[in-house]
């Protein structure tokens, strides 16, 4: 059970002088149940990836397998695949438009055929694994607050109950709060059923907390592939790409290089605590 | 796939057309429409090619994007030609059960078929080489006269370039819209006519929300920046004739003449 990326290139604009290569010899293995960030530069390319996983984008060149199948084979159920590579877009909740947030919810399951129970039960269970109060049920989506869109949104992917999640930028135009509600919640939900989460970004404060495994995209090539310790090692030459490592990072670097006896690799500010308090002795 | 409508899309490279003043433009493709109209006789449509050539070859726009824009309206063309062909009254060429094919019909439906596509090709020309901000420029001072009418000239022209600015934009949009619903198992293109209607609604719900919103947008930023209408507005740029302009109206004023000349006496 894994997605698998085999020399994909993608071109767009075909052979106009406006052609783009946006993705350049993208090799991956995506293992079931990895917790992976995706980061990149605006325009580096990682929405143009995610895209593929889900065959909404064809390769130019190369192929994708999900367990062991290519997505593009002539007799492939792409609806399928799908509904088992769930994958929400930037800004998802632009793309609400039902009555009250349960229907818009009910859209996904019930597009996969599913018996009418089946898909109120799932839609119920979706709300509820977003975090999205029962009151708020029977409500138009549009009057609901831009981070409840968002869960709603969220929901409506969840509900046809994929086995890869794909998540573009979910916390675009969120304030802190929000953010952390959404990301804690994505986190939450992993650990319960164990799915496949990819998440889209450009900060990699975001992104360090949670994941397993960072992918760095830069101008339509994998730049790094690691767990987030090893990428972050390399935050000069993140730099020079316009990205950076998490500032927690630079801090221990500097109080290393000051003197202090601190591992310089901690990523998150729980690990830095623990590397401070361990060096001035106060375990 | 709906990248590929190229109307009010500016292509960006350096050329004869491209300097000319928009007011020229704007004239020339109201002449050159007026001017498919006027002719009747196939040495007008020539004469009408060949013009419409030059002015591709002089854009520099490679005609591949000419060409996209004639995508969009394959259908109307289709319904067009196929209506020409077979409702047009005359000498009966070919019949096949109750459908008869006349002579007129066939020359009518041709003849529709080039107006129709030279007219999408005449005035994407036009916004192939013009940015829409010089389109609205030159709109305005040409309809300058109207004012006097009470005809509010600058806000018409506002709205205007506003649309055309807009279509791209909202062509991407639908294009999101659709994938990110396609991403929850919707199916576009499978099912009868009511079945494909019905699933428009998940694409033009949010469509419509998002123009709604952009229009907002727009109208807060343009407020917030004392946008007031056309009332005392002056021009950063204000557009002047050049010799060149002068040069053109000559050669659009003799292609005019000579498509009259034709209908006159061919």
């Amino acid at each position: 059970m894994s997605i698998i990326l085999d020399h994909v290139n993608y071109v767009y604009g075909g052979d106009t002088a406006l052609a783009v290569h946006a993705l350049k010899d993208i090799n991956l293995v995506i293992p079931d149940g990895q917790f992976i960030g995706l980061i990149g530069h605006t325009g580096s390319g990682k929405s143009t990836l995610v895209q593929h996983l889900n065959g909404l984008l064809k390769p130019t060149e190369g192929s994708i397998y999900y367990n062991g199948e290519d997505i593009h084979a002539s007799d492939y159920d792409k609806k399928k695949l799908r509904s088992k590579v769930g994958l929400v877009f930037q800004y998802p909740e632009h793309q609400l438009f039902e009555i009250d947030v349960f229907s818009d919810v009910c859209f996904g399951p019930k597009n996969l055929g599913l018996s009418r129970k089946e898909t109120e039960l799932r839609a119920y269970a979706a709300l509820k694994q977003v975090g999205l109060q029962d009151e708020y049920f029977y409500q138009s989506p549009f009057d609901l607050s831009g981070g409840q869109k968002r869960r709603v949104a969220i929901a409506g992917v969840l509900a046809m109950k994929p086995d890869v999640l794909i998540l573009d930028e979910p916390t675009a135009g969120l304030d802190p709060r929000g953010r952390d509600e959404i990301l804690d919640q994505i986190a939450k939900l992993k650990e319960e059923t164990g799915i496949t989460v990819i998440l889209v970004s450009h900060s990699m404060e975001d992104v360090a907390k949670y994941v397993e495994r960072i992918i760095v995209m830069n101008r339509g090539s994998v730049m790094y592939d690691g767990a987030p310790k090893e990428v972050f090692a390399h935050y000069r030459e993140l730099e020079e790409v316009g990205l950076a490592a998490p500032q927690v990072t630079y801090i221990m670097r500097a109080l290393r290089e000051s003197g202090m006896p601190v591992a310089a690799d901690a990523t998150t500010i729980g690990e830095a605590r623990d590397e401070i308090l361990k060096a001035l002795g106060k375990e | 796939m709906l990248r590929d409508i190229t109307l009010g899309q500016y292509y960006q490279t350096d050329s004869v057309i491209h300097k000319l003043d928009p007011r020229v433009k704007l004239v020339a493709t109201i002449c050159f429409i007026v001017s498919l109209f006027v002719v009747k006789s196939w040495v007008g449509y020539v004469v009408a090619a060949v013009f419409l050539a030059v002015m591709i070859k002089l854009s520099n726009v490679p005609f591949k994007y000419m060409v996209k824009g004639m995508k969009a309206i394959v259908f109307i063309l289709l319904i067009t030609v196929v209506f020409n062909l077979f409702l047009t009254p005359g000498e009966t060429l070919v019949s096949v059960w109750r459908l008869r094919i006349t002579k007129e019909g066939l020359q009518l439906a041709v003849m529709m078929a080039v107006r129709l596509s030279f007219l999408i090709v005449g005035s994407s020309v036009m916004t192939l080489t013009t940015t829409p901000n010089s389109l609205t420029d030159g709109m305005e001072k040409l309809m300058k006269p109207l004012k006097i009418f009470k005809v509010p000239v600058h806000e018409v022209a506002m709205m205007m370039s506003i649309a055309l600015r807009f279509i791209p934009i909202l062509l991407e949009e639908t294009d999101k819209i659709m994938k990110a619903q396609i991403a929850r198992g919707a199916d576009f293109e499978s099912g009868n006519l009511v079945r494909k209607a019905k699933a428009m609604v998940p694409l033009l719900v949010p469509l419509f929300i998002s123009a709604f919103r952009r229009a907002n947008d727009l109208a807060m930023a343009m407020e917030a920046r004392c946008y007031r209408g056309g009332e005392h507005r002056t021009k950063m740029k204000p557009l002047k004739y050049a010799a060149r302009d002068r040069a053109a109206y000559g050669v659009l004023a003799a292609y005019f003449a000579l498509c009259i000349l034709i209908r006159i006496y061919l």
